[in-house]
């Protein structure tokens, strides 16, 4: 349906021919992006990292998400061996990270790594995903995963539990930073799913009552190195 | 300072009580008041109606009948808002458009033009009831009053003013809206009604006329002790007789 | 009764009259008006930030031309195919063909409205598709074989008793009336469905033309599954989902989360630019984009309502509009109902036939001031009217209004008119008449005054 483009595309042409008139901003903007300007509107990121960490803190409470501060990556390592007993895990997926692979592969059930040879079914049967993350965005208590930097596209969402293992310099302020930080670090060759992740999956569907893991994990735990 | 009556065509027939008060008001002010007989309506029902050709015939009338007049106050937010409004966006690209602009300027809601234009709050009324105040949506959303009325009515010795849950809600009356579809627009009455009456109040009072005949109608019709009562009614409610 | 109006009509009569359901959905309504304001509060200018959201889709929108090529190209660039509907029909028949290609049986879906426009899956389980919806309210919607009430809260109306009693039915599992228990229900049974589906179908919320990614906004985790287990994901957007830089997205997302859930951010915001990449663990082989116009540029068209295109289709106007709360959101018989379904409805499916919703608002204007993207709703109500009466007027709602118009226009007519209605009202209150009857089947009428107030400021000194 070649010219079904070309069609589309002229029809939006000749509508674009009379004019809208622009929406204005109650003070000028003061240049650059809207998003830019917006920023000071939205809600606060925390201008230093103490004030990012508390809001980021207050942020997974309410989202009903578990945040544990841990001095380092051997402390990680014992917070997810108690999760993994009191939870009473048969199996956790992971992938290949320096902050992930280390605390997963010191559990003493049964370990998965995800890999090129990747089984939905496998996984599946999973307890628990244990993954790291891009970056954790203090303003809206969001984790950004991605299918580079997170072990693909489902290991952050099918498994009933999803760990995320993260160091304290990744929090950043918030949205706008996060993705001029993407933009930085990956260019053009961004990963083919970039997830925000704010809190388990939930849903209201029933009488609009908020039951916590539709479809996605129940439970989601941050574990905040540093 | 000379202010030019705008009195909505169903309150002039219907309701000219509302009308009697806000002249008594704005005299005990201070003020002359004037009303111009040639007005009648100003042609909302048919620009909610999409009759925008008929309706602009209406506003071309009444830039005419206003014409000079130093103020317009009209005691109803919703034909306050047919010129403020909707007559400049009615006479746009017209030879009118200058003319709506300006007496769009210089034309006010009652509680707007007492508080905003005046900086009086306090007429001196009593009323010693309960009452609750019902925004009426083009006075909320449209001319943005909102704690205008407000300030007026606790002004008012005696008065205890309460806020109802639903304070925002429409009453469903939306002119011919009301019979057009008079089953929503019941159903809306129903809901905002049974929040005043909930209220104990002894009076729910509006800026808005065509909202009171609305949820009066209703109150009445189901046997529910709050009164409707329009504001400048109750501003005059107290005064001398004769100011 | 084959006319839209008529269905309507009889319709919202029927939802007006309920009064335990107006009940259930107002209750269902209570907990988003409180969180809505909790987060609304944590904006630190929610109005001005409103006026960011309006102009970053603004600036897509009147360029929008130039921003579709761009994303496509990006999109492509990523591994992607983009393949163009100019209406229902071919959007239907490029889906077909995909699935018939990839040689696929087992169909998933997230949610998405503009599947639910093109009628999608009537006509993938004709051409013999299994088809599973897998957000929770639209996956019972399915089985209750209906449309959705709400275009981001599908079975609000529904209650506990009754899901719970559909899924004894389709799924034979033991009754309960706790939400918690029939989420996990509907969690296990589609939990296979999705690992073996070959095909997912998403949506797409924001299509961002700087980085040719697709953004998908949901709370459940099931577009994540949706657009990550099967081999093939084909996503469904309308043309006009799309904005310039990536950090829109920064007031777009918070924003469409606050003013449509009372959330902070939607659960999953997802951002796909294309199949799985070298090196990726998991994801689809192919990933397919079909944009739709389906009569958007004929909104387009229209400058006074091009901005009605900005919608973000957050569902604020719906949960704080009085017409959707009392007669719910099947009466409307369109895929978007509410306040932007009465405005677009008539520019997508026909003035003549749906302009009767434009008519069917009290005006109260509350849909505009909750919209975050700042749509001019309730004005745009009018503007359909003027235009419905322009192209095809009514001759009673003529007569009427130049009947009115005629008496209005003679000072002396309207006041002699007045007084007779006066005097004669007792009669016309006991004879049925167009409109008063219709007041006075639930309302009074106050006693009419005797005199008039024109009367009476003549007869007093001021005169």
């Amino acid at each position: 349906m070649a010219n079904a483009r070309s069609e589309i595309l002229s029809r939006i042409r000749e509508a674009l021919k009379v004019v809208a008139p622009k929406p204005h901003f109650k003070s000028e903007p003061i240049g650059g992006s809207v998003a830019q300007n917006a920023k000071p509107w939205l809600p606060d990121g925390g201008a230093t990292v103490a004030a990012r960490l508390a809001l980021l803190t207050e942020n997974l409470a309410k989202l009903k998400a578990n945040l544990i501060r841990v001095p380092d990556a051997v402390a990680a390592q014992q917070v997810l061996q108690g999760i993994a007993r009191d939870k009473n895990w048969k199996k956790v997926a992971y992938h290949s990270h320096p902050l992930v692979a280390p605390a997963v592969e010191a559990l003493t059930c049964e370990k998965w790594e995800v890999t090129s040879s990747f089984n939905k079914q496998k996984l599946e049967g999973c307890d628990a995903g244990v993954t790291s993350c891009e970056a954790i965005v203090a303003q809206l208590g969001s984790i950004l995963v991605s299918s580079a930097s997170s072990g693909g596209r489902s290991l952050s969402i099918l498994p009933h539990v999803h760990v995320v293992i993260a160091t304290v310099d990744q929090v950043t302020a918030d949205l706008e930073g996060c993705f001029s930080d993407m933009l930085g670090r990956h260019g053009q060759k961004l990963p083919s799913m970039l997830s925000f992740i704010t809190g388990p999956s939930r849903t209201g569907d029933i009488e609009r009552i908020l039951v916590l893991g539709a479809h996605g994990p129940k439970e989601l735990y941050v574990i905040l190195v540093g | 300072m000379r202010i030019s009556l705008f009195i909505p065509c169903f309150v002039d027939q219907l309701a000219p009580q509302v009308g009697l008060a806000t002249v008594k008001v704005l005299k005990k002010l201070g003020h002359d008041v004037e009303f111009r007989a040639e007005q009648t309506c100003c042609g909302q029902p048919s620009y909610n109606s999409g009759q925008w050709e008929v309706a602009r015939e209406g506003a071309i009338r009444a830039l005419k009948i206003f014409r000079g007049a130093e103020v317009v106050v009209g005691p109803s937010g919703s034909c306050v808002a047919m010129i403020k409004k909707f007559y400049p966006d009615l006479l746009k690209d017209t030879p009118h458009a200058a003319e709506a602009k300006e007496l769009a300027q210089r034309t006010f809601e009652f509680s707007e033009f007492i508080v905003r234009q005046l900086g009086v709050t306090d007429i001196g009324a009593t009323l010693n009831k309960k009452v609750t105040y019902h925004d009426g949506c083009h006075a909320m959303r449209e001319l943005r009053l909102k704690e205008e009325p407000r300030q007026l009515l606790r002004a008012v010795r005696g008065l205890e003013l309460i806020e109802t849950e639903e304070s925002e809600s429409c009453c469903g009356f939306g002119g011919l809206f009301s019979v057009k579809f008079p089953m929503i627009s019941t159903a809306m009455v129903q809901v905002k009604g049974g929040a005043l009456a909930r209220t104990g109040a002894d009076y729910v009072v509006s800026s808005d006329p065509s909202c009171l005949l609305q949820i009066g109608g209703w109150l009445t019709r189901e046997g529910k002790p709050i009164r409707p009562m329009h504001i400048a009614e109750v501003l005059a409610e107290g005064l001398p007789a004769n100011v | 009764m084959s006319n839209a109006k008529d269905i309507f009509l009889k319709e919202a009569t029927t939802a007006a009259a309920d009064g335990p359901q107006r009940i259930f959905i107002n209750k269902a309504l209570g907990g988003y008006y409180a969180n809505r304001d909790i987060q609304k509060a944590r904006f630190r200018d929610w109005e001005r930030a409103r006026d960011a959201a309006s102009l970053a889709k603004w600036e897509a929108v009147n360029d929008l031309a130039n921003t579709l090529e761009a994303f496509v190209a990006k999109f492509e660039s990523n591994g992607g195919k983009v393949h163009w509907a100019r209406n229902a029909a071919e959007a239907r028949e490029i889906i077909l063909q995909l699935i018939a290609a990839a040689n696929a049986k087992a169909v998933v879906k997230s949610k998405c409205m503009t599947t639910e426009e093109i009628h999608l899956n009537d006509a993938l389980e004709k051409a013999g598709y299994s088809v599973v919806e897998s957000d929770l309210g639209e996956f019972i919607q399915q089985l209750r074989g209906e449309a959705p009430y709400h275009f981001v809260f599908p079975c609000m109306h529904v209650k506990r008793e009754e899901i719970s009693a559909l899924f004894t039915k389709h799924l034979g599992t033991a009754a309960t009336n706790s939400p918690e228990e029939l989420t996990m229900i509907a969690r296990r049974h589609l939990r296979q469905l999705y690992v073996d589906a070959d095909v997912g179908i998403t949506g797409a919320n924001f299509l961002v033309a700087e980085t040719g990614q697709i953004s998908i906004t949901e709370n459940e985790g099931n577009a994540r599954l949706t657009a990550a287990l099967p081999r093939i994901h084909i996503a469904l957007s309308g043309i006009e989902k799309v904005v310039k830089k990536l950090d829109d997205l920064s007031v777009l997302l918070p924003m469409l989360a606050t003013a449509g859930a009372g959330q902070p951010m939607t659960c999953y915001n997802t951002l796909y630019s294309g199949p799985r990449k070298p090196g990726e663990c998991d994801g689809p082989e192919e990933f397919h984009l079909v944009l739709l116009d389906n009569a958007r540029t004929q909104l387009l068209a229209d400058p006074e309502q091009r901005d009605a295109l900005h919608c973000i289709r957050c569902g604020a106007c719906l949960n704080v509009c009085p017409i959707f709360k009392n007669i719910g959101g099947l009466a409307y018989g369109t895929t978007y109902q509410g306040p932007i379904g009465s405005v677009i409805t008539p520019h997508l499916r026909g003035l003549k036939q749906w302009n009767h919703l434009s008519g069917a608002s009290s005006l109260c204007g509350a849909c505009t001031d909750a919209c975050p993207v700042r749509i001019d709703l309730h004005h745009h109500l009018l503007h359909n009217r003027r235009n419905a009466n322009q192209t095809s007027p009514t001759w009673f709602d003529r007569l009427f209004h130049r009947g009115f118009n005629f008496v209005i226009s003679r000072p002396r007519l309207f006041a002699f008119g007045g007084r007779v209605f006066r005097f004669t009202l007792p009669v016309l209150k006991k004879i049925p008449l167009p409109y008063l009857s219709a007041w006075l089947k639930t309302r009074d009428l106050p006693p009419a005054p005797a005199q008039s107030f024109r009367q009476q400021w003549k007869d007093s000194s001021h005169g």
